[in-house]
């Protein structure tokens, strides 16, 4: 898409290298945004396909498909890949394509790093991957890989993906530090920080999030591969190690990392709601705060994920109060997303379908959120699947939807050319209407008393598996059509796109023409 | 409040989805058979309303804004885009609303947290993959042996394999339950031998984690005998799906009496060690603890699967007879190979090394007597 780009550039630079070496070799933010994009929606498909093993096992009761050891690896590498392969990723690929376009700045900051970066992560995954034709098949304590399940019995490829897990973490933390090298020191004179777009704030502060946990998670798997490898017992009880200290150092990282899944798209949906409200977004200054806010509250909740381990009482009303806490922002961002809506002039053009699907079920997840936060009503939510449909209504509908909204919202800036808007809105509606049908159904499964994670279940929950899986299946086939649609619109099937195709957008990135040349702003924008 | 909420349920999923079987649509957790649970029932309930009763009003104003304030129609756009007044109620009115939860969720969490004076004590412990529950020592049953057993799924291969219709309590039957009396205080002591698991009933909203090197305290008392089920809540490995909790509560001369009966039956379990052994008593044994014990790893017929090695003619088995105790009474470290030392009896160990000798084509005709694994054990 690129290519064509290039006869548009007016400057003198050169274009794109020949070749497969313009892949291997470039140090263009645009070309690794594009790779970083389509490897993040390969993984998809692949741990997509993993999700798609595990409902159809699930569709009946007793197991027809699949050996419990294989669901357990199953569910374990849906998780690891949609997380770290999938979201992360796709997020890191809207960084590298937009940022500097929104900042003004003609690169990232330090592009030779954002090659490696993204060439580590093939890297990694083919590792992480490969573990499922090891001798004892691939990992299978669950992404939340708890010792000693993961360390003493674990299956002999668990140092593979500890392995592949610093690597990850390497590609993310160069990742964050370049973006936070781009947004401090790349704006075009006159953008100061509260003028900065909202993705670009949200980025900025995933950025920090990033530099701050990835090396706690490249810490807890340093003390596993110990463990396994070297006679250390940080998490085996019988050598004097604790196997709780494990889990306070994962969710010290994870629980931020749900954070860093969801906040950048809340700033895509800031800049999409106003752009097809044709309206200023409703309270610039407080969504920055409330991001802000968030990120911090982010550090101070881990164990809410803890509250059964039996932490002593005092600690478990502490991060039952501040895990409550976290809706004051979240509902301040969400108040502020509807009043941008309220008196606009609003069109559904897939986008804003997508984000407003964003608002009202990333809702929904901020509701069982804060069911999950109440710690005596937790007992009974905890590992069961009401769990389950409360991490996927904020990562499915949350992330993942947020992520579509962007694409199709950039698309016709990426490829000049427009996606074609029925196919869009199709994907959509059928997206829609099967995620709502595969997860819903989750939450009366887990209220009901069905625990996560087991290959096989009572006859009581018969029903809403299967309703649950028929949805799986209905979205993830609909994925597909996300394909097919990207591939027609950047082989330039479509009607022509205007440098600014929304009348409603602002932002620099509308100035430069559609599709943004491959060279953009030598000369940095003005910004008033 | 929760019957009417039941009724909606079925009524909802009765009319849109035109169930033939109302009672398998359950859409909402049951209120509990203790006071605690029904607590957490109550706290559920609120929290779910105050939830919907907030998603209508912001919904509401949503809808009605996609409704009405649309480009079709001709809607011109406003030009605000903050008004400090409206932000500062909108932070402030969900933080009391926070406090206003927060309240009697920590009412309920201080009053389930409370473990003290205790009727019955019951040491539980998480193995990879059943339950052993241990009465320990309370007031009244003082200088009485303690007597435990092993609480294992009871739900048979065929039906998980669909090869026999499934029973009413498919994978969430045992055959030794736990057995409370009503009415009194019971103490769980839970702790675990090789990886995490957690023991949870929904009636009686206890979930808590059972960790290896720690003990967690949890109490409950039931009002009403029955039956409560419930399963492992927390991933155990390969059958983390198959090891289900039952606990029967019964009234309390029962209770009794079937404490006595299995403390007396815990005194024949060591008078067993003492007994000659012939070797088809071993092997017909052997045979009952190998199917629960074994046979979900090694196979009903000890041909292994997967990481899981066969056992037909294996050297292990058909040769040294000390490597073979070791394997089964001290485990394989690092493997999913447990040390059924501490799990089996001494009976039981000699029974099953005898019959993995002498099934399947490994006629070596040898046997170990339990006195052996006595004397092996404590070498």
């Amino acid at each position: 898409m690129s290519a064509v780009a290039d006869t548009h550039a007016q400057d003198h630079h050169h274009g794109p290298a020949k070749g497969i070496t313009r892949w291997l070799l470039t140090t263009n933010h645009k070309d690794i945004g594009s790779m970083y994009l389509m490897f993040s929606f390969a993984m998809f498909l692949l741990g997509g396909s993993m999700a798609m093993v595990i409902r159809a096992e699930l569709f009946q009761p007793g197991l027809q498909i699949v050996e419990p050891e294989f669901f357990n690896q199953m569910t374990t590498m849906h998780g690891l890949i949609m997380v770290f392969g999938a979201v992360m990723p796709a997020f890191v690929g809207l960084a590298n394509w937009m940022l500097p376009l929104m900042v003004g700045a003609p690169d990232m900051a330090l592009p030779r790093m954002n090659n490696w970066s993204f060439w580590l992560l093939p890297a990694a995954f083919l590792m992480l991957v490969s573990t499922l034709f090891m001798q004892g098949g691939a990992p299978n304590f669950g992404w939340t890989f708890y010792a000693p399940l993961s360390t003493t019995y674990g299956p002999p490829s668990t140092t593979f993906f500890i392995f592949a897990i610093h690597i990850m973490g390497v590609s993310s933390i160069m990742g964050a530090i370049n973006v936070i090298a781009t947004i401090l020191n790349m704006r075009a004179p006159g953008m100061t920080l509260m003028k900065m777009p909202m993705f670009v704030w949200t980025w900025l502060i995933t950025a920090f999030l990033l530099i701050a946990v990835m090396p706690v998670l490249a810490g807890v798997v340093t003390m596993m591969l110990m463990d396994i490898n070297f006679g250390t017992s940080f998490f085996d009880a019988a050598g004097g190690g604790d196997p709780v200290l494990f889990q306070h150092v994962f969710w010290f990282f994870g629980h931020p990392e749900v954070y860093i899944m969801i906040l950048p798209a809340f700033g895509v949906v800031s800049h999409i709601i106003p752009a097809f409200a044709r309206k200023k977004l409703f309270g610039y200054a407080s969504m920055v705060y409330a991001v802000g806010a968030i990120a911090l509250l982010s550090f101070l909740v881990w164990a809410h994920h803890m509250f059964t381990v039996g932490i002593p009482i005092f600690g478990q009303l502490f991060f039952m109060y501040a895990t409550m806490l976290i809706a004051v922002p979240t509902g301040v961002k969400v108040f502020n997303w509807v009043a941008t809506m309220f008196r606009g002039s609003m069109t559904f053009e897939a986008p804003m379908l997508f984000s407003v699907a964003f608002v009202i079920l990333f809702t929904i997840g901020g509701f069982s959120g804060l069911m999950l936060a109440i710690a005596p009503a937790d007992f009974q939510y905890h590992d069961t699947y009401f769990v389950v449909a409360h991490f996927h209504y904020v990562l499915v509908p949350g992330a993942i939807f947020g992520i579509f909204a962007a694409a199709y919202y950039w698309l016709p800036k990426w490829t000049g050319t427009m996606y074609d808007e029925t196919l869009a809105k199709t994907h959509f509606w059928l997206s829609f209407v099967g995620m709502n049908l595969a997860f819903f159904p989750m939450h009366f499964l887990g209220l009901a008393g069905m625990p996560r994670r087991i290959p096989d279940y009572a006859l009581q929950f018969a029903d809403f598996n299967m309703v649950s899986s028929v949805g799986a299946f209905m979205f993830g086939a609909t994925q597909l059509l996300f394909l097919f649609i990207v591939v027609k619109c950047a082989r330039g099937n479509g009607e022509k796109a205007a440098a600014k195709p929304w009348d409603g957008a602002e932002g620099l990135e509308w100035t430069v023409p559609s599709p943004a040349p491959y060279h953009t702003f030598a000369t940095p924008p003005e910004v008033k | 409040m929760h019957v009417h909420v039941k009724r909606a349920g079925a009524l909802i999923a009765g009319t849109l989805l035109s169930a033939p079987a109302l009672a398998d649509w359950t859409m909402n957790m049951s209120p509990g058979a203790t006071e605690s649970s029904n607590q957490v029932f109550d706290l559920h309930m609120t929290i779910l309303w105050i939830c919907v009763a907030i998603g209508i009003v912001v919904f509401g104003i949503m809808f009605w804004s996609i409704f009405a304030h649309r480009k079709s129609k001709g809607h011109e756009p406003a030009h605000f885009h903050e008004n400090t007044v409206v932000e500062i109620l909108w932070t402030i009115i969900p933080f009391a609303i926070l406090v206003i939860m927060a309240i009697p969720a920590t009412a309920t969490l201080v009053d389930m947290y409370d473990t003290s004076e205790a009727e019955v004590d019951i040491k539980v412990t998480g193995y990879q993959w059943r339950w052993r529950y241990e009465y320990l020592e309370n007031p009244g049953t003082e200088g009485d042996p303690e007597f435990g057993f092993f609480s294992n799924m009871a739900t048979s291969r065929d039906e998980i394999y669909n090869r026999m219709d499934k029973n009413e309590n498919y994978l969430l039957d045992v055959d030794n339950p736990m057995v409370v009396p009503v009415g009194k205080r019971v103490r769980l002591l839970l702790t675990a031998n090789d990886v995490i698991h957690s023991w949870w009933v929904p009636e009686f909203a206890i979930k808590k984690d059972a960790i290896p090197g720690f003990i967690n305290e949890v109490w409950f008392k039931v009002d009403e005998p029955g039956t409560y089920r419930g399963q492992c809540t927390e991933l155990c490995g390969k059958d983390h799906g198959f090891m289900p909790v039952v606990v029967e509560a019964v009234p309390e001369e029962e209770y009794t009496q079937w404490a006595a009966n299995l403390r007396e039956a815990a005194e024949k379990e060591r008078q067993l060690t003492e007994k000659e052994w012939t070797l088809e008593e071993l092997v017909e044994r052997g045979e009952g603890v190998y199917a629960t014990a074994c046979a979900s790893c090694h196979g009903d017929d000890g041909s292994g699967g997967g990481p899981f090695p066969s056992l037909r003619g294996t050297p292990v088995v058909t040769e040294d007879v000390d490597a073979h105790m070791d394997i089964v009474v001290n485990g394989v470290s690092g493997t999913a190979m447990q040390a059924f030392g501490s799990q089996l009896s001494e009976a039981d160990l000699a029974a099953v090394i005898t019959y993995e000798r002498n099934a399947w084509g490994n006629n070596t005709g040898e046997m170990v007597t339990p006195k052996e694994v006595f004397d092996y054990k404590n070498q």
